[in-house]
């Protein structure tokens, strides 16, 4: 039997509705691979084996009657920063220690509806703030890539039968894996592991910054956050609620597509969920995109990218214009100040949404002298290093007399960041391509990340002028870089245009092909 | 605008976080690393822009006032570490 994990989601729901394979079989599939993989990537904080059987079981009923949902039987991780009846969701902190939700967050809601398995709960960064995974209590995700060397290596004189292979000699180049291990970016790192390691067949995750495009980037997988309001937030542990988004990790551009048709909806619960239809994603992909208006921002040509990532830019440029499109250069004039405008506004948000966990409702308490000392002592000790900062800048930002200063600027200069894409998309732009991070998967433990926040802070220079904006961006893998690692491109696109992602991010699909690591683990 | 290690301890007081001197001390280098990062928003010319209040158009939803929902206390109260016949239990604050 071929390894079942390795099949993308449209091919196991084929599969599936045609019984050729079981929902219960690929469940088992993806729970040994998970037992296997998991002491090694620590991408699962919960891994929820006995649930999973049982929806599968439920799955294979359904799909014996030809009843099945759009997901039927498809098994699936859930990043923690969802709330999952009766199942660990504690957003990666130690704060919500030993959180059992007693409801069920909207999305994954949906994704149960249309059949959907859940297999666990997936680690990430501790309230989703972070760019490589380690701010999580549950310890570094690792990233299924690891960087290789190109050897040559002299080839003895041989002479093999029935293969017919021959070989006089010479030299011939093979890839040498390095040891050490790399981030799968973050904060959506559990999500973009496992998806790549073939630990689940897609994934949900949450991007505030590119906590989406940043991992897909980084383990060469597909991952699109919507336009703000198409997801609804109900129900997901809430980090900057003005940017906060979900979306899926997927494996290619059509799995992505239907794991989104199923995510989005509109949701009552939600006031900021917009009220318009779910269209069907997938029916966007294979079409033409001749004639469609490419904008390439000069403003995404930054100092010390390397030369991987715009030699890169330049394939993803060549290859839409091959197939048809028309390419157009564009300015962004604001874009460098969206990462700063974010590190005041999401900050301020932060800390509002925050100010929940006091040890009196759920999670953590640390007892104190007075209920003030309680409060002080439970979330000194439940909040990580990255989560305080965070705090503690918001609570700056929107103290008595720097309101103006700091979040009333950075809220002008965020309609500014807007107003740069609004008028770009007047002039007829359809999608605008940029790279999806400035760098390839780094180094767990990074020296210079680890000295300086702001280090980190900079993988989301590419991504984060997209939440600021509430468009949709899809990070879509496009080649390797010299060392072996994968490198993403992104598109953005115009409010509730995510057809038009999903069409164009095939088309760097079909002409990049798909990725995946050598096994290791 | 950079700020010194009392300011850090009165922001750790107004955000309930219990800050030991060495953590204040290594927060004061922080904190100023990112207030040196955004302060690049000065340069700007807001002049006439209008702060941003909602990222996409849309009008707030609403719904009749009536009760949906309810009759969940002990769900509510689940979690909780200390509970009483479905009140939170919290230290002594009147005395």
């Amino acid at each position: 039997m071929s390894d079942l994990t390795h099949l993308t989601i449209s091919e196991a729901r084929a599969k599936l509705r045609g019984k050729e394979i079981s929902a219960a079989e690929i469940t088992e599939a993806y729970l040994s691979a998970i037992d296997r993989a998991n002491p090694v990537l620590n991408a699962y904080v919960t891994v929820t084996a006995d649930k999973a059987r049982d929806m599968a079981k439920s799955s294979d009923a359904k799909l014996a009657k030809g009843e099945g949902g759009a997901l039927e039987g498809i098994p699936l991780g859930i990043k923690d920063l969802f709330a999952t009846e009766g199942i660990h969701t504690q957003a990666c902190s130690h704060v919500l220690d030993g959180f059992k939700p007693r409801y069920e967050s909207t999305v994954t809601s949906n994704l149960w509806a249309d059949g959907a398995v859940m297999l666990g709960k997936l680690n990430m960064d501790e309230f989703a703030m972070g760019s490589s995974n380690e701010t999580s209590y549950y310890g570094p995700v690792i990233n299924p890539w690891r960087r290789s060397r190109l050897d040559t290596v002299v080839m003895p004189t041989t002479h093999q039968g029935d293969g017919g292979f021959v070989s006089a000699g010479g030299t011939k180049t093979a890839r040498t894996l390095d040891n050490a291990q790399l981030v799968p970016g973050g904060s959506s790192g559990g999500s973009a592991s496992s998806v790549a390691a073939f630990l689940c067949a897609g994934a949900t995750a949450t991007d505030t910054g590119g906590s989406i495009r940043q991992p897909a980037a980084f383990t060469g997988t597909v991952g699109i956050k919507p336009t703000y309001g198409r997801c609804s937030r109900w129900g997901i542990v809430a980090f900057a609620s003005s940017l906060d988004q979900a979306g899926p990790i997927a494996r290619d551009v059509r799995d992505a597509a239907i794991l989104l048709k199923s995510m989005a909806s509109v949701d009552p619960k939600d006031t900021t969920s917009v009220d318009r239809p779910v269209p069907d994603y997938e029916a966007a992909i294979g079409k033409p995109i001749k004639g469609m208006k490419v904008g390439i921002p000069k403003e995404y040509r930054v100092d010390g990218m390397p030369e991987d990532i715009e030699a890169l830019w330049q394939k993803g440029i060549a290859w839409l214009k091959d197939a048809g499109a028309e390419i157009v250069d564009i300015s962004l004039p604001h874009t460098k100040y969206a990462l700063p405008a974010y590190y005041i506004v999401a900050p301020a948000e932060a800390s509002s949404n925050l100010a929940r966990y006091d040890g009196v409702r759920y999670g953590l308490r640390v007892p104190g002298k007075d209920i003030i000392d309680m409060y002080e002592k439970t979330r000194a000790a439940g909040f990580g290093r990255e989560v305080k900062r965070r705090i503690m800048i918001g609570t700056y930002v929107l103290s008595a007399g720097y309101y103006d200063a700091y979040y009333l600027q950075a809220q002008k200069v965020r309609n500014l960041i807007k107003r740069d894409f609004e008028n770009v998309f007047a002039a007829g732009v359809d999608v605008i391509l940029t790279p999806a991070t400035p760098s390839a998967a780094f180094g767990v433990a990074d020296e210079d990340m680890a000295s300086d926040p702001v280090k980190m802070y900079l993988n989301d220079i590419f991504t984060v002028t997209v939440n600021m904006a509430g468009l949709p961006g899809i990070a879509v893998p496009a080649g390797l870089d010299g060392k072996g690692l994968p490198l993403g491109l992104q598109l953005i696109g115009r409010p509730f245009d995510e057809e038009t992602l999903f069409q164009t991010a095939h088309v760097i699909e079909q002409a990049a092909g798909k990725f995946q690591p050598e096994k290791w683990w | 605008m950079s700020v010194d290690l009392q300011t850090v301890k009165r922001v750790a007081r107004l955000a309930r976080i219990a800050v030991s001197e060495e953590d204040a001390q290594r927060m004061t280098g922080e904190l100023n690393a990112i207030l040196g990062f955004v302060e690049q928003l000065n340069e700007v010319d807001v002049k006439g822009v209008e702060p941003m209040t909602s990222v996409t158009p849309m009008e707030m939803k609403k719904r009749r006032d009536g009760v949906t929902d309810g009759n969940k206390a002990a769900d509510i109260v689940a979690n909780a570490p200390a509970t009483e016949e479905n009140f939170f239990l919290v230290p002594k604050v009147v005395e």
